[in-house]
Parts: structure tokens; C-alpha cells; sequence
């Protein structure tokens, strides 16, 4: 690892500083902007985020660097501070699909017409990209709190409005603590190991041999400390209880962010920490395996059972993410590349699926003001191509064929039968038809019941149209076409494993 | 030379006094404070591992040093988003910031 900054070391940061770039495109653009063309601001956002998104993956095609086969030092940059690998790309395609949607369901909502919010957006999906790339205990540090502190303002950015103005203190105080915790578990592991890098950690581990039990204590509680940290992202019980709360108070496009972006990028460091055996030997029984395989099993449950009573559609949605959380967990704790493979694919569509079925919500919510299920009786009726939206992410979520969940649910489930976790598989089928009664619910509202305004359709933008189409689309198109993308992730799923 | 276990000890202490402190304090502005000490606890641990375990290489050093910076942002934003709910509801008590329930 040398010292002088090589072009290699710029391309493998491309897609942050072109994110840099935009943000101050963003800021300096929104200046110049009259009250009525506020909106604008917006659109622009989501066009840069989908000019990243071509560097980005034309980067990849073009220059194919770092190859697949490039050694581990090949695929080190920054003095080993990033990966530049395929798991990195897969991960940086989610989030800039993310922030594009994001952008394009914001548009129309008046207190979101801001260049901050949108700025503060795209520092939120630098620190995630940055998340997914960092190979060094410090450099996920910063770029966890990149993400986290924008994060916390953008829960709380409707400042006249006390419920969001109470999500963002009650994400901040959590996710405070939360970090507190994961960073003293942290210097633990440094403390043990005396290295920052996750491959030095590992050859160290593998140089010291077996360690003392005092020091494999120590370890142990190093680990617990690092998933509270990310089990907190992830929202997985029992670091759930913010989720409900920040959800549901939260401006309604930014949770569809933070549910989708936030959660893969908590899997993003998850899986490299665990596969690449930072927190020691990824085998089946150790330890921190079978917390993980704990925390799977409750936080699929305990979503699903809490969402069947909630008449909030937003707090709903929150529950219903609780337990996606739990689902792919169980392709983390597999152990295979397969299964982190079928993580990576659950987490890509969810952020498809989520932003559709979240972006229905902001379409209804903008007209109605409440987050209600009763606002959505006779949907199909005021709007029927929204309905369909709302239909196909719904269906999604449930795990239904033709759509993408149902795909994502069947690669987990036959990735954790491959590992010999048919229990775990059956387990989360069981909880998929638990979830099938509320999702279910939500169609029922949209398709059956009646309503006496069935004659003022839902106002969508083309903007918001565009976005919502693309989700559903892709939605489909994975579920029905689920080859191509499952391979791209069942060969980024390597690079975990290689240290 | 005070032996490493000795400022281990007193970095358990500030994080065991900050972690009481975050679930005992009802004022935001006082759980904030005990998070703040959470991070003072890992700032020890850091130099101190530095200093006894790697004195040739900074990085145990260089990490407390971006502690401190993202701490201060962090607290940065913390107080803003307390003057934010304060102004909405005239309290930093944290049972009373209910709005958010079942």
C-alpha cells in the first residue's frame, strides 16, 4: 500500500464525488430558485442520482476494475480504508436507487420543497455508500455518522410539526446511544487486536490462534456491542422500538429512505464484519452465530404479530419492516454465499418494493393529511394506477408470485435449507403467512371497501408518476426475470468470504 | 509506568456512569450529556490501546481525534433537534414526548 494517490484510488471513490458534486449543484441551484419553481430542486436531485447511477455502473462495465478475480490488496484502497469490489457496487446501485426514488416521491410534498432536505438526503447516501465500502473499523465510524447525523435532521425536518420534531429527537437519542455503544465495543476489538482494518483483525486472529477464555470474553462482548450498533439500523428486536415511533412522525418520503437505504447499508457492514470473520470464525454455533440466529427468529415474529394491530399505515409499514429485517437475517446467518447473495438480492428489491408501497402512502397522505388505513377505501376507484402500485408492492412484501418478494423470500429460505436451517426456513414461512393477513388488510381498504370521495382522484405529478412506474417495474421485472441479478449478487457474496 | 488496566477501569466507569445516565435521566439534554460520556469512555480506551498496545502505529490516536470532531457534530445537531421539540411542546422530558404511541 503505497502513499501517492494513484488514479485507481479517485475512480474507486467516483460515485461519492459525484454525489459531492451534486450536493453542491443542489444547494448552489436551490439559491437561485423563486418560490413557485421550489419543486425543481427535487427534480434535480433525482437526475443527478441517476447520472451517479450511469458512472457508476458504466465505471464497472467500462473499466472492469477491479476485476472479479483481483487479489484482496488488488480491491484496497485509501490504505485499505475502502473495498472497491463488486459487493460495494451492489450496495452503491441500491442506495442511489434509493436516493432517485426518494427524490421523485418528495417532489410534490410542500414542507420537503427545500435544497436542504434534498442536500442532506444525498450526505445520508454518501455515508451509506461509504458504510458499504469501508474495510477499516474507523472509516465505517465516520461514514456510519455521515449517514446517521443527516439522518437524525431529516427525521425531524418538518420543525413546526411536533411529531416530527419528536422522530427526530427520539431517532437522535437512540441512535446516539447506539452508536455510543457499538464504538466502545469497537475499541475493545482494537484494544485486543491492535489493528482497525477488518483483514488485519482477521489475520491477526488467525496468526494469534485460540485465545484465553478472559480474552474470548472480552471478544464476545466486543461483538454484542457491534451488533447493537448495526441492530439498530437494521431495526431487528430488541433494537427495534425506535422504529414504530420515527416511522410514523417522520416527513413520509424520508421514511421510505430510511427504511430501505438505512437498513441495507446495516446489512452492507453486517455482512462484511461477520463473512469476512472480523468478530471471529463465521461457522454455525459459535457465539455471535447464535445470537444472530435469536435475533432472526424474534424480530420476524415480533414484526409481524405487531403489525396485525395497527391502523396507521405508516406504523404498519414500520412493523412490517421489522420483520423484512428478520427475513434477511436468516440469509446472513446461512453462512453461504448464497445466502448473503439472497441478503443482498432481499435488500435490492425491498428497496423497490418499499418505496412503491411508501410512495402510495405520501400520494395519499399529501391529499388527506392523516396516515389512516381508512384513507385508502376505494383507492382502486379515485385512482386506479395507484392502487395498482400500492397492489403490486404490497404483494411484494407478502412474498406472492409474480413480484420480486416472492423471489428474494425463496432464495433465503432455500439458501438457510442448503446450510441445514430448515428450521429457520420453516420458521420464516410460517411468518410470511402471518404477514399475509395485514398486507392482505391494506388491499382489502384499497379494493373493497367503499368510500364516499371516489370521485377525486389522487393528484400525481409526473415526476412522482415516473418514480412510482419505475419501482413497480422493477418490482415485476425482478420477480419474473430474477436471473441476472441474483447471479451479480451470488458473486459479489464471494468477495465476503475472500480475506 | 501506570499499568493499561488502570485507565481501562476508569473508561468502564465513565461508559457503565453514562450508560446509568441514559437510562435513568429523564431530560434529553441530560441523556445527552451521558451519551457524551460514552464517547469519553471509548476516547480513553482508544489512546490508551494506542499507547500500550501500538505506539509505532497512530491509528488508535488518529481515531479518538475523528471521535471528538463527530462527536461535536453530533452534539451540534442533538441540541438543536431538543430546541426544535422544546419550541413544539415546551418540554425536553423525555416520557412527555409522546405523541408517537399506540
Amino acid at each position: 500500500m503505497t502513499s501517492d494517490i494513484t488514479p485507481s484510488w479517485v475512480l474507486a471513490l467516483l460515485p461519492e464525488i459525484g454525489l459531492v458534486v451534486l450536493l453542491l449543484v443542489v444547494l448552489a441551484y436551490d439559491r437561485g430558485l423563486k418560490p413557485p419553481d421550489r419543486r425543481k430542486v427535487g427534480v434535480v436531485t433525482a437526475w443527478g442520482a441517476f447520472i451517479v447511477l450511469l458512472l457508476t455502473v458504466g465505471q464497472w462495465f467500462v473499466l472492469g476494475e477491479p476485476d472479479a478475480n483481483a487479489s484482496l490488496l488488488g480491491s484496497l484502497f485509501w490504505g485499505g480504508m475502502i473495498r472497491h469490489d463488486l459487493v460495494t457496487l451492489v450496495f452503491r446501485i441500491m442506495f442511489l436507487m434509493a436516493l432517485m426514488l426518494t427524490s421523485l416521491i418528495s417532489l410534490d410534498v410542500k414542507p420537503l420543497q427545500k435544497g436542504e432536505y434534498y442536500a442532506l438526503l444525498i450526505t445520508a447516501t454518501i455515508g451509506f455508500g461509504m458504510m458499504a465500502a469501508a474495510t477499516d473499523l474507523m472509516m465505517l465510524y465516520v461514514a456510519l455518522e455521515t449517514a446517521s447525523i443527516s439522518s437524525y435532521v431529516l427525521a425531524g425536518f418538518m420543525t413546526t410539526n411536533s411529531r416530527s420534531a419528536e422522530a427526530g429527537m427520539k431517532y437522535f437519542v437512540y441512535g446516539a446511544f447506539a452508536t455510543g455503544v457499538m464504538l466502545y465495543g469497537m475499541s475493545l476489538l482494537y484494544g485486543i487486536t491492535g489493528q482497525t482494518n477488518y483483514f488485519g483483525i482477521t489475520n491477526f486472529l488467525a496468526a494469534a490462534g485460540p485465545a484465553p477464555t478472559e480474552a474470548q470474553a472480552v471478544f464476545l462482548l466486543s461483538a454484542v456491542m457491534i451488533v447493537v450498533g448495526f441492530g439498530f439500523k437494521i431495526s431487528a428486536v430488541p433494537f427495534h422500538f425506535w422504529t414504530p415511533d420515527v416511522y410514523e412522525g417522520s416527513p413520509t418520503p424520508f421514511t421510505a429512505f430510511v427504511s430501505t437505504a438505512s437498513k441495507a447499508a446495516g446489512f452492507a457492514v453486517l455482512l462484511r464484519l461477520f463473512q469476512s470473520g472480523v468478530l471471529g470464525e463465521p461457522t454455525q454455533g459459535s457465539g455471535w452465530w447464535a445470537m444472530l440466529v435469536a435475533m432472526a427468529i424474534v424480530t420476524m415474529t415480533l414484526g409481524n404479530f405487531a403489525a396485525i394491530f395497527q391502523n396507521n399505515i405508516k406504523r404498519m409499514l414500520a412493523y412490517s419492516s421489522i420483520a423484512q429485517a428478520g427475513y434477511a437475517l436468516v440469509g446472513l446467518v446461512s453462512l453461504s454465499q448464497d445466502g448473503s447473495g439472497a441478503t443482498m438480492y432481499y435488500l435490492l428489491m425491498y428497496i423497490f418494493t418499499n418505496i412503491a408501497a411508501f410512495g402510495g402512502v405520501v400520494m395519499v397522505s399529501n391529499l388527506t393529511g392523516s396516515e389512516k388505513l381508512e384513507d385508502f377505501n376505494g383507492l382502486s376507484r379515485r385512482s386506479p394506477y395507484l392502487a395498482l402500485v400500492m397492489l403490486f408492492a404490497i404483494l411484494s412484501l407478502g412474498g406472492i408470485p409474480p413480484t420480486a418478494g416472492f423471489i428474494g423470500k425463496f432464495f433465503l429460505f432455500k439458501a438457510a435449507v442448503d446450510s441445514g436451517l430448515w428450521w429457520l426456513a420453516l420458521f420464516g414461512i410460517l411468518n410470511a403467512f402471518v404477514a399475509l393477513y395485514y398486507y392482505l388488510s391494506v388491499v382489502k381498504y384499497m379494493y373493497l371497501y367503499r368510500s364516499d370521495q371516489e370521485d377525486v382522484a389522487i393528484p400525481v405529478s409526473r415526476g412522482a408518476q415516473i418514480g412510482l412506474a419505475l419501482a413497480t417495474a422493477v418490482v415485476i421485472l425482478l420477480g419474473v426475470l430474477p436471473e441476472p441479478m441474483f447471479e451479480l449478487t451470488r458473486q459479489a457474496a464471494a468477495f465476503l468470504f475472500a480475506g | 509506568m501506570i499499568p493499561l488496566s488502570w485507565y481501562l477501569l476508569v473508561a468502564a466507569a465513565l461508559f457503565s456512569i453514562g450508560l446509568y445516565g441514559v437510562f435513568a435521566r429523564r431530560n434529553a439534554v441530560a441523556i445527552l450529556m451521558s451519551v457524551e460520556l460514552i464517547l469519553n469512555a471509548v476516547n480513553i480506551n482508544l489512546v490508551a490501546f494506542w499507547r500500550y498496545r501500538t505506539p509505532e502505529i497512530p491509528s488508535g490516536m488518529v481515531w479518538a481525534i475523528f471521535v471528538l470532531v463527530v462527536a461535536a457534530a453530533e452534539a451540534a445537531v442533538g441540541l438543536a433537534l431538543v430546541i426544535s421539540i422544546y419550541r413544539n411542546r415546551d418540554s425536553v422530558i423525555a416520557e412527555e414526548l409522546d405523541l408517537l404511541k399506540n
